[in-house]
């Protein structure tokens, strides 16, 4: 272990108040899953991936990772500055005019850790699936990483790739869903059913594990488990469940953060339930 | 008239096949995909020689746009394979935002571009795809002229760092260019000097306008021929220079009046040199079921279409 436990949550409650913070500050951008997925975020790169902070675009023998729900990119863009990818003020420009922190990730204004476009949704896992065979190519041992939403499995090009990796034996992808039940207009079960996810995925070939993404412990765990199960043959899928809005206690449980920022009032309610721990930007 | 002549017939699909077997020994980071048409796009020769280079992608071109996208991480150059119709409006999103916004080296190729794909009809014959993919900041668009031009286009975009459309056909059609061409991107290629009318073709179009030149050689016209491969970057200069010495212009494309090469040339010449233009172009139609000789004569593609617009033009330019 590179951290404990605990420290690893600090971190991660640091996080959380950066991705609040930011949304506040230009009242737009997704804090509802951003808070959800701030353990795997946290658990990911400052414990799981061995990646460098010396951006280099091609990454060569470093584990990568690519997030295909572009619009959480508080949570990613919070996480690749306190890794060291660029100084942690840079997040006070989110959102603003010749910000290298668009409202959605891009390479386009060069930010370090990013290494491709995503927002328009349901692209990245084949983007992924991509930079794992040029790692097979390379004979580079590294893995990589994707995370897709939930709700952009109704996008259909994922269905493409869920059906690629396995005929391919792409086995250095761990790809993991982060499976919150809910989306912009609702409830995935009320907007478009998901049905029996596990039972999908394993039908296309894929391995795939469980995991609670709001249990650092747990989620550290299943992490380096899935690890393991890589190079034999099968793409590895970590079905995470989280709550959106996970660690504000109003905010948790509902799509109705998923796009909205907090107010004065609603910010100052929230940072008051999560501990500063690394120091605000 | 300068004489062109040919002493063999071929498709550009198959220069496109020439061109990435002959990439894939000079280049070993050149890959190739494919949406389940290999024997379409001639992949067969890099295939056999480079079978761990290769993706058979399946009927899946979003995810293969994706995939692109993601070898290029990596160092790997990328070149796509599949109908021009598959290649730009089914995944116009996947281009847009994994690989030309994400300023991926990604080659788009794309056979069976516009009418002469013949009998399988409008489902299959885009007429949209140059407009599609010129709009798209940073996408080289070319459109060569035959199966020599398209071999060597394909070997210059390997060394060009950045994403490409390239568009080919499959009739076969005369071979006319020189084997060891030199192909520079953006750098138009005169094919014929002269001072009355200048003539611009992309394409399949190009022979057919060297066809309507010799037939206005007759008719007592001298016409500037111009094959224009690279429909983004224009050449502009090439453009300017030849309609200040001839004072008007004729556009040809097999492709859709709209979006096409006419259009760029439109909007350069607006800006710079104001001169009169015919468009020869499809008239905002979608194709349909026939034998591409017939389509190209039933949407006013032929080279007499080229002559009765060059004529049409001059008498324009008062």
């Amino acid at each position: 272990m590179k951290h404990t436990i605990s420290e690893l949550e600090d971190i991660a409650s640091q996080v959380r108040r950066d991705i609040l913070r930011m949304v506040h500050a230009v009242q737009s951008g997704h804090p509802g899953a951003s808070l959800g997925c701030a353990d795997f975020f946290t658990a990911l790169y400052f414990e799981v991936m061995n990646h460098n902070p010396e951006f280099d675009m091609d990454g060569k023998n470093e584990d990568l990772f690519f997030l295909s729900n572009g619009h959480i990119s508080p949570v990613w863009y919070s996480v690749l500055a306190r890794a060291g990818y660029f100084e942690v003020s840079e997040l006070s420009t989110f959102r603003k005019l010749d910000s290298r922190l668009q409202g959605h990730p891009t390479t386009h204004e060069h930010l370090p850790g990013i290494r491709i476009a995503s927002g328009s949704l349901g692209q990245g896992l084949s983007v992924a699936i991509g930079a794992a065979l040029a790692k097979k190519i390379n004979g580079d041992h590294s893995l990589v990483y994707a995370l897709l939403g939930d709700g952009e499995l109704q996008e259909g090009q994922n269905w493409e790739a869920f059906m690629f990796a396995p005929h391919n034996k792409v086995d250095n992808v761990i790809a993991t869903i982060d499976y919150n039940g809910q989306q912009i207009d609702g409830p995935t079960e009320k907007v478009l059913s998901l049905e029996n996810l596990q039972a999908k995925f394993e039908a296309f070939g894929w391995h795939v594990i469980n995991s609670d993404g709001n249990d650092m412990d747990g989620i550290v765990k299943a992490l380096h488990y899935a690890k393991s199960l890589t190079g034999k043959g099968k793409p590895i899928l970590n079905l995470m469940s989280t709550q959106m809005g996970y660690g504000v206690d109003f905010m948790v449980g509902t799509h109705k953060w998923h796009g909205s920022a907090p107010n004065d009032a609603q910010l100052e309610s929230a940072l008051g339930q999560i501990k500063e721990t690394a120091g605000d930007y | 008239m300068k004489k062109y002549t040919y002493t063999d017939k071929k498709d550009t699909r198959s220069g496109f096949g020439a061109g990435l077997h002959e990439a894939g020994k000079r280049n070993e980071n050149v890959v190739a995909l494919c949406a389940d048409l290999v024997g379409s796009l001639k992949m067969d020769a890099f295939i056999k020689d480079f079978p761990e280079r290769f993706f058979q992608i399946g009927i899946a071109e979003a995810n293969m746009m994706g995939i692109a996208a993601g070898l290029t991480i990596g160092g790997k150059i990328p070149f796509t394979g599949t109908f021009a119709n598959f290649s730009t409006g089914r995944v116009y999103d996947q281009i847009r935002q994994s690989i030309a916004y994400s300023g991926k080296n990604v080659k788009i190729c794309a056979s069976h571009a516009g009418l002469t794909l013949g009998e399988d009809g409008a489902t299959h014959q885009i007429l949209e795809d140059i407009g599609l993919m010129k709009m798209l900041p940073g996408m080289v668009v070319i459109n060569p002229c035959d199966y020599n031009q398209t071999k060597a286009a394909t070997l210059a975009i390997m060394d060009y760092e950045g994403p490409v459309y390239l568009r080919f056909g499959r009739p076969v059609i005369p071979v006319f260019t020189p084997e060891d061409q030199k192909f520079e991107i953006g750098k138009a290629w005169m094919v014929n000097e002269g001072k009355d009318v200048t003539i611009v073709a992309t394409g399949h179009m190009v022979w057919r306008a060297i066809q309507a030149g010799e037939e206005l050689e007759k008719l007592g016209i001298d016409a500037e021929i111009i094959n224009i491969h690279t429909i983004k970057p224009l050449d502009e200069e090439a453009i300017l220079k030849s309609v200040q010495k001839t004072g008007c212009i004729v556009t040809c494309e097999e492709h859709n009046k709209f979006g096409g090469l006419g259009e760029s040339v439109s909007r350069f010449l607006t800006t710079t040199y104001l001169a009169p233009q015919e468009f020869v172009a499809v008239d905002d139609s979608f194709g349909e079921s026939a034998t591409p000789d017939q389509l190209m004569t039933k949407y006013k593609l032929d080279p007499s279409d080229i002559v009765a617009a060059a004529q049409k033009v001059i008498a324009r330019k008062g």
